[in-house]
């Protein structure tokens, strides 16, 4: 799934600046899943929203509110909110980057800004509370060959011939770092080093051939954006 | 093994044990300091080549590939141009090279590169278009077929690069050390300078493991100037451990109060430590030399080797 993070309510009052009314639509997809962009955070936004005006500005704000099934597809953003939305109207897209971009292609006279920053295509560990990147959509995927542990994306150099020297008992020599919502560093994790994971899977496996295996460099043109399927 | 076309090289074929050393040009356009200390190791009249750093620790400094130059002309030392492929992509490092060749360098070591985060400008993209066995494919590929990665050909005489590609002794588990070497070997490497290494046993534990690959191999070794480096070596360099003996000795030295006599014991005790050192690798048969990375300290250099040699 598509990771989002909530941008700082600050941030997202300042993009709102002296809009009269304003649409949050939110996403049934992946950041509704998530709890970060569904019906709840959408309410919750509409309060906020209205509350901070109010003590800020000494406003009131108009809020209009939606949730559609999926933001990234643009028959439904179009068939979903066109009802709605007025033509002064400002909208405020509780989704990943592309849910912003899909509703500003079906909207083209109106403004619409991301509440959320979007993070990574990730795995949810649900007993931790964390995301973890596991794919960068690199378009040449080669985890049949990797122990289907991908290189691209954890490791943190993305090479392909590791792993690198920075490969210390079995962990990476740069961590994870956990943001605050400013993207200031807060924690730092030890993170395991990919080609050592890789080497140890192939080992139990009897494939350290494809360990051995020497990898050229990567035609760069496969994972050349922006793509078109 | 390909042709030689450096000194090094040429001295590794003729069966000579070489020696070879470290200079580190910093984040400055003033290259005195490093000029100075490439005379002193050309002056030994021991080292046959030494290296020069591109960025270490990702730490922003001069371009490795003036300072070879500028080092190879003022001094008449040879040089081993590092070269990281973590800040540049394919065309920069070809165009690099290619730079390197009309200048007349001879050995490339190539390299992933630590990650900018570990260095001084964590801001940066890290490019890593290639990882450092890519980047030894590439300059084997201009060498020997005239073209670069994508077939395209290089126009006029081929460069002439020696290949050097970086080991790591102390490696856990050594196996996937020794699989590592086989692709660097497979792709052109002709030599391998190591990560510092104290504990010989170590060292000789990767020459054994990995003599099947049949690489000239060059161990790496650090002198330590006082009980302080010895022992940040142990402690804070991934995966270095120091001899615990080596360090009991260390911190005897430091209770003598007389900086002369200080000096003077701790020369002799890594002179008789890395002779010992030396004439145990030495034994090995893809072991053909030494680098001693004695930043700071270069009168132990050719003290060591003149105590190896005699």
């Amino acid at each position: 799934m598509i990771v989002v993070k909530r941008k700082p309510l600050e941030e997202i009052v300042k993009m709102i600046g002296s809009a009269e009314t304003v649409v949050i639509v939110g996403c049934d997809g992946c950041a509704g899943i998530y709890q970060e962009g569904g019906e709840k955070q959408v309410e919750l936004m509409r309060d906020l929203l209205e509350m901070s005006m109010k003590l800020r500005e000494k406003r009131d704000l108009n809020v209009k509110t939606a949730v559609v099934l999926r933001q990234c597809d643009r028959q439904i953003c179009s068939t979903s909110l066109r009802p709605l939305i007025a033509e002064d109207d400002f909208i405020l897209s509780m989704a990943c980057g592309v849910g912003v971009q899909t509703i500003a292609q079906v909207f083209e006279d109106h403004t619409v800004v991301p509440a959320h920053d979007t993070l990574f295509m990730g795995m949810q560990d649900r007993e931790q509370g964390d995301f973890y990147e596991l794919c960068r959509g690199c378009g040449d995927c080669m985890l049949f060959e990797t122990a289907s542990i991908c290189p691209v994306t954890r490791c943190a150099k993305s090479i392909l011939n590791g792993p690198c020297g920075g490969c210390v008992n079995g962990k990476c020599e740069v961590p994870y770092e956990v943001r605050d919502e400013k993207a200031k560093i807060i924690e730092t994790t030890e993170k395991d080093c990919a080609w050592y994971l890789i080497y140890q899977r192939l080992k139990n496996n009897g494939r350290l051939d494809l360990f051995r295996k020497y990898r050229p460099p990567r035609n760069r043109t496969v994972s050349g954006f922006p793509r078109r399927l | 093994m390909g042709e030689a076309f450096s000194n090094l090289m040429k001295a590794i074929k003729a069966g000579e044990f070489v020696y070879t050393g470290e200079l580190e040009p910093h984040k400055s356009a003033d290259l005195t300091e490093v000029l100075a200390w490439a005379k002193m190791l050309k002056e030994t009249g021991r080292i046959v080549a030494a290296n020069v750093t591109d960025n270490p620790q990702s730490v922003g400094s001069v371009s490795s590939l003036v300072a070879s130059y500028l080092i190879q002309r003022e001094t008449g030392l040879e040089t081993i141009y590092q070269l990281r492929a973590s800040d540049r992509n394919r065309l920069a490092l070809l165009s690099d090279l290619l730079g390197a060749a009309a200048l007349g360098l001879r050995n490339v070591l190539a390299l992933t590169g630590d990650h900018v985060k570990k260095g001084d400008t964590v801001e940066a993209m890290p490019v890593f278009d290639l990882d450092g066995t890519q980047l030894t494919d590439m300059i084997h590929r201009m060498v020997y077929e005239g073209r670069d990665l994508s077939g395209n050909e290089i126009h006029g005489p081929r460069p002439m690069f020696n290949i050097g590609a970086a080991g790591n002794p102390n490696a856990e588990p050594l196996e996937m050390e020794v699989l590592k070497l086989e692709r660097k070997a497979e792709v052109g490497a002709d030599f391998v300078q190591t990560q510092v290494v104290f504990d010989v046993d170590i060292a000789l534990r990767y020459l054994d493991a990995t003599e099947h690959i049949e690489v000239p191999i060059l161990i790496g070794i650090f002198p330590p100037k006082s009980y302080g480096q010895a022992e940040f070596f142990d402690k804070y360099v991934p995966a270095v451990s120091v001899p615990k003996e080596l360090l009991e000795h260390f911190k005897e030295f430091k209770q003598i109060s007389d900086k002369e006599e200080r000096k003077e014991k701790i020369n002799e005790y890594n002179v008789e430590y890395f002779t010992e050192f030396i004439k145990r690798i030495k034994k090995k048969s893809t072991c053909k030399g030494v680098h001693i990375m004695a930043v700071g300290y270069p009168e132990v250099v050719s003290q060591i080797i003149e105590s190896v040699e005699k």
